[in-house]
C-alpha cells in the first residue's frame, strides 16, 4: 500500500515538471491527462472514488479534448522565454515554504482528533440513515438533502458557466460572418 | 478519425458500457457512490468520445445543439420545481419529507427523502450533461468554421 502511495505522489511530482519544462503544447496536453489520470488514481487510494470518476472524467477526458481543439487554432509551440526572471522564482519559493510550514500544524492525516471529523457535530453521519428513511449514503445525503439549498446554486453556477462559454463563442462566430460577407461584396 | 476501422469498433463496443455506467452512477448515487455531478460528466464523456470518432454532425443528430440548450436550463428547473412542489405540498422549499407517499408500497418507488434526492440529482445530471455537450460543440464548431 504505501508503495502504491509513494509511487503515485512521486509520478505526479514527476508529470508536473515535466509539464512545466516541456514547450511542445501537444505533448503539454497529453501530460495534463496523466497528471489527472494519477490524481485519479490517489483520490481512489484516499477513499473518495465519487472524486475519482470527476477527475478522470472532466481532468482526463473532456479538459483534453478541449484543450486539444483550443490547440488546432493556436500555436503548437510555447515561446522560449528570452531572459532568466529571478523574480517569479522567489514568489514561487516563499509561496511554496509558507504552504509546508502551514501543514506543520495540521493533525496528522486520518487523526480521529482532526478537526474535519469532529466539527460541526459527527451525530449527523449516525442519524443520516434514519432522517433518510433508510439510504445509506451520507454524502448524497449531505448534498442533495441537509445542504440541497448550496447544491441548488452549485448547478446554477455549471449552468452560468455554460451560458458564458456559448456567449463568448458564439458572438465571434457571427462577428465572423457579417465581416466575410462585406468583403466579398468590396471588391 | 472514422477512417481507422479499430478506433470505431472500440469506440462503438465501449459507449453503450460508459452510458449504462452513467446511469448506475445517477441513479444508484443514493446507495453507492456518485450523484448528479459525477453521473453527468461520465455521459457527457460518451457523447464527446462519439463526436471525436464519427465528426461533429453524427453527435448533433443524436443529441441536436436545440434540445441540449434548452436541457442546460431544464436541469435547473428540475431541481428548483422540486423545491416549489414541496412548497406547494405544504412543506418548506426542499423539504423532501412532504414528498412521502404510500403508492405500491412492495414496489419499494421512491417516497420522501428517497424521491426528493432522486429528482434533485437527475436535475443536476441533465445540466451537467447538457454543459458539457454543449461547450463540447462550441469548442469543435469553431474549429470548423476556419
Amino acid at each position: 500500500m504505501n508503495f502504491i502511495v509513494f509511487a503515485i505522489l512521486a509520478l505526479l511530482a514527476i508529470t508536473a515538471v515535466a509539464i512545466a519544462k516541456l514547450r511542445e503544447l501537444w505533448a503539454v496536453i497529453m501530460f495534463t491527462g496523466i497528471y489527472s489520470f494519477l490524481s485519479a488514481s490517489w483520490m481512489i487510494i484516499l477513499d473518495a472514488p465519487d472524486v475519482a470518476f470527476t477527475e478522470a472524467a472532466v481532468g482526463a477526458g473532456i479538459s483534453t479534448v478541449l484543450m486539444l481543439s483550443t490547440m488546432a487554432l493556436t500555436g503548437k509551440a510555447e515561446e522560449i522565454p528570452r531572459k532568466k526572471s529571478l523574480v517569479p522564482l522567489f514568489v514561487v519559493i516563499v509561496t511554496g515554504a509558507t504552504l509546508v510550514y502551514g501543514t506543520l500544524d495540521m493533525p496528522h492525516f486520518g487523526s480521529p482528533d482532526a478537526p474535519v471529523q469532529v466539527y460541526p457535530d459527527p451525530s449527523f453521519v449516525k442519524r443520516s440513515e434514519a432522517d433518510m428513511h433508510g439510504l445509506p449514503n451520507v454524502v448524497t445525503a449531505l448534498l442533495a438533502s441537509y445542504r440541497g439549498y448550496d447544491t441548488l446554486g452549485e448547478t446554477t453556477v455549471v449552468l452560468t458557466a455554460g451560458i458564458a462559454v456559448l456567449l463568448i463563442l458564439r458572438r465571434n462566430d457571427e462577428k465572423d460572418e457579417p465581416t466575410q460577407l462585406a468583403g466579398n461584396k468590396t471588391p | 478519425m472514422s477512417a481507422f476501422p479499430i478506433i470505431r469498433i472500440i469506440t462503438k463496443l465501449l459507449i453503450p458500457y460508459i452510458l449504462l455506467f452513467a446511469f448506475y452512477v445517477q441513479f444508484h448515487g443514493d446507495y453507492g457512490p456518485g450523484g448528479g455531478f459525477q453521473a453527468g460528466v461520465i455521459f457527457a464523456s460518451a457523447l464527446i468520445l462519439y463526436g471525436l470518432v464519427f465528426g461533429l454532425e453524427a453527435i448533433q443528430r443524436v443529441a441536436p445543439p436545440i434540445v441540449i440548450e434548452k436541457c442546460m436550463a431544464l436541469g435547473v428547473l428540475v431541481y428548483a420545481g422540486t423545491g416549489i412542489l414541496t412548497m406547494a405540498l405544504g412543506g418548506r422549499f426542499l423539504d423532501y419529507n412532504v414528498l412521502e407517499h404510500h403508492v405500491l408500497p412492495q414496489w419499494h418507488i421512491p417516497s420522501g427523502q428517497h424521491l426528493g434526492i432522486f429528482l434533485v440529482e437527475m436535475g443536476v445530471g441533465i445540466t451537467v450533461t447538457a454543459v458539457m455537450t454543449m461547450i463540447f460543440y462550441a469548442f469543435a464548431g469553431r474549429k470548423q468554421t476556419q
